[in-house]
């Protein structure tokens, strides 16, 4: 039996939301396109997980939310989502897929920053969203499920930074799912036009046990010549949550794109983290952590693919499957013909603390150029018993001993989250997954 | 706190199926200090382990006891609890785990819930017993034995020891691979921990340990047991004079253990 993926939602339906959210004339044209196009389009076919009985097609829509005027009017969990140094930042939330706060500094505005819900963006600056909304980074039609997100897009940020521009504090978005069954269609675009640079970091997180829901997530990530961008995310949807998420980034010569992401959904993931190093002297760090628990599936593919000369890629990727978690770890490395002198690198690590638990971490090098490095280390193994040993002979418990040995184990990312709010909140749903 | 006292009986030991310690017994007391020593193959890592519970050793036969609670019936953690410590001739190496939360985590582990030591305190006493051990300030925050050479790892176990306060420690040859200056070093912990509240048991292959730390009762191990106990000038024989001799007077033709004679 295999479960119908076909979503219930007509060109009516999307013509009318579109109305609704006063967009321009080109997205909802690009929504019927895709509406049209999913239903021919096949799903995505992650390497080695089956998804085909994954739930990608129940769940609420269009679920409405009351804006908030403060912080306080966040439910304090939510609200420590925010780094207390953040509170007076820049910062965007969404409640059910509804932006109900934004604040951005009056300097940032001044310098051109632009930093904002998708749907006020498309409202305000269509031509400049237009340019890059699925054009060059990820396009509609990869798959069945990418043509259903720009069809359903029900939230997201666009954060666009101009020329020199360089935004010391981080922006953070907070994407808030109140109602566990509120679908999330979630946008993020991020241009960080030559010589530019910032932090983006994004919280998502839901409640729920069973109640079942999809989060289908994409975010281009636009690195212009010798730009920065620093990307960080804590992932935190509730067990009944089928997450697809892509994150992907273009950088320019002489760019740099940094990843931090700590992905601690409980329900099944699919998830691709992909760097294209188009320019010479091109640069991109990934880094991914992951704790799988229960009897949760996940499939989390890190690539970096070369095209520029002397560009230069890391992959580390440290994930921990307790209970009867399973998970594949698919690290790429891919150097193009042309992309002399590059550097790739890889390391995929992963830690099982029980018989049942599964992972498999698959390194893949694909060179097509000979004047390169590359190199990867792939690690699977089960928690050591004379390490836990260890740690009990000084009278520490097995449980504390496997938390210390877990914690240890994902620190080495961990550290490197750009906020320290974020970081503490990483190490906070670690600590929540490990009891 | 009144001494304590640590009781083997009859203790067989197998590993992998192969009888290692036969019939092993021996009592230590709260203010004494034995030494363990004997010949390589003779099974005293193995008593080490069996009496901290090492998950690969199976006891198959006898008792240990610490005042009247019965250390074979508890988990590893639980006779750290009840006041065993053993210092490992090869300490685990945990990555992200560092030093000082290591060891915050063992000590209140220790203690009752909202009875945690206060973070000041705990400080004063690590800067304190690193200074003692000529351990820079650099080792709080490493991660546990990462990367330690073979002496750094050994001070850290003296560390511990001296961070966590048991009333009977088993040091599992704690020397070897030491300089003459670590060993000096290593020993002033040892001797600074003296007192009748502390009873410890010392394994090691060579006497030179026993001339900085003195102890007050010398056991010599072959074939799994004890076979012969004095005191301190016990050792000195042995280290002018070598096995031998105990050898001859026994009628032990080879000393390790599985080979009978």
């Amino acid at each position: 039996m295999s479960v119908d993926t076909k979503i219930a939602f007509d060109q009516d339906y999307i013509k009318s939301f579109s109305e609704k959210r006063q967009e321009p004339k080109w997205m909802e044209s690009l929504r019927l396109k895709a509406l049209e196009k999913s239903e021919n389009l096949p799903m995505p076919k992650p390497d080695k997980t089956k998804i085909d009985k994954w739930n990608f097609t129940s769940f609420k829509h269009d679920v409405p939310a009351d804006a908030i005027s403060s912080l306080d009017d966040l439910p304090k969990d939510v609200r420590e989502l925010v780094a207390k140094d953040q509170q007076s930042g820049n910062l965007l939330v969404h409640r059910n897929s509804t932006p109900v706060f934004h604040q951005l500094s009056e300097e940032l505005k001044e310098q051109g920053v632009i930093f904002t819900d998708i749907q006020t963006a498309l409202q305000e600056h269509g031509d400049l969203v237009e340019k890059y909304f699925m054009k060059d980074v990820m396009k509609v039609d990869e798959n069945r499920l990418t043509a259903v997100h720009a069809a359903l897009l029900n939230g997201g940020t666009f954060l666009y930074v101009p020329r020199n521009v360089e935004v010391d504090v981080p922006v953070q978005a907070l994407y808030w799912q109140e109602d566990p069954e509120a679908g999330l269609f979630n946008h993020v675009i991020i241009v960080a036009e030559d010589n530019s640079s910032v932090t983006y970091v994004e919280n998502y997180l839901s409640y729920g046990n069973d109640e079942e829901s999809v989060a289908n997530i994409i975010a281009e990530v636009h690195v212009g010549q010798n730009a920065r961008v620093t990307f960080g995310s804590v992932d935190n949807f509730s067990k009944g949550v089928t997450t697809y998420v892509n994150r992907r980034a273009n950088v320019a010569r002489d760019g740099k794109v940094d990843w931090a992401l700590a992905q601690m959904n409980d329900g099944n993931t699919v998830s691709t983290n992909t760097t294209h190093l188009i320019g010479d002297g091109s640069n991109a760090d990934s880094k991914t952590v992951t704790i799988g628990r229960g009897d949760q599936k996940q499939n989390f593919t890190n690539q970096i693919i070369h095209h520029g000369k002397n560009s230069e890629g890391m992959l580390l990727v440290h994930g921990v499957q307790k209970d009867s978690a399973s998970a594949i770890f698919n690290g790429v490395t891919k150097i193009e013909h042309g992309a002399a002198k590059s550097n790739g690198e890889q390391t995929q690590r992963v830690l099982m603390m029980n018989e049942k638990a599964r992972g498999d971490a698959n390194p893949i090098l694909l060179i097509d150029e000979d004047d390169v490095m590359a190199g990867h280390a792939a690690s699977v193994g089960k928690v050591d018993p004379i390490q836990l040993y260890y740690l009990q002979s000084r009278g520490i418990s097995r449980h504390e001993a496997e938390r210390l040995i877990i914690h240890g184990f994902l620190a080495p990312v961990i550290n490197e989250l750009p906020i320290e709010g974020v970081r503490k909140r990483a190490v906070e749903v670690t600590e929540g997954k490990v009891n | 706190m009144a001494a304590s006292t640590l009781k083997i009986e009859n203790l067989h030991v197998s590993i992998e199926g192969k009888e290692i310690l036969k019939g092993l017994n021996l009592e230590i007391n709260g203010g004494e200090i034995h030494a363990v020593m004997g010949p390589n193959g003779t099974g005293k890592s193995t008593l080490a382990s069996a009496i901290m519970g090492h998950p690969k050793y199976e006891i198959t036969e006898g008792s240990v006891f610490l005042d009247n609670e019965d250390v074979l019936e508890m988990e590893v953690d639980e006779r750290a609890k009840a006041g065993l410590f053993l210092a490992m001739q090869y300490p685990s190496e945990v990555s992200g785990v560092t030093n000082a939360d290591f060891l915050r985590s063992a000590i209140n582990a220790r203690r009752e819930e909202g009875d945690e030591i206060s973070l000041m305190k705990f400080i004063k006493k690590l800067d304190k017993k690193m200074a003692e051990l000529d351990m820079g300030e650099e080792f709080a925050q490493r991660y546990l034995n990462e990367g330690f050479s073979g002496g750094e790892k050994k001070r850290n176990e003296i560390l511990q020891l001296m961070m966590l306060e048991p009333k009977i420690a088993v040091l599992d040859e704690i020397d070897s691979g030491l300089d003459i200056d670590a060993l000096k070093v290593v020993s002033k912990g040892v001797n600074a921990m003296r007192s009748d509240d502390f009873g410890c048991l010392i394994i090691t292959h060579y006497q030179r340990l026993l001339n900085y730390i003195t102890p007050d009762k010398v056991h010599v191990m072959m074939q799994g047991r004890i076979v012969k106990s004095g005191g301190a000038e016990l050792a000195q024989r042995l280290e002018s004079e070598g096995y031998d001799w105990i050898k001859q007077e026994l009628g032990i033709k080879d000393e390790t253990v599985g080979q009978e004679a």
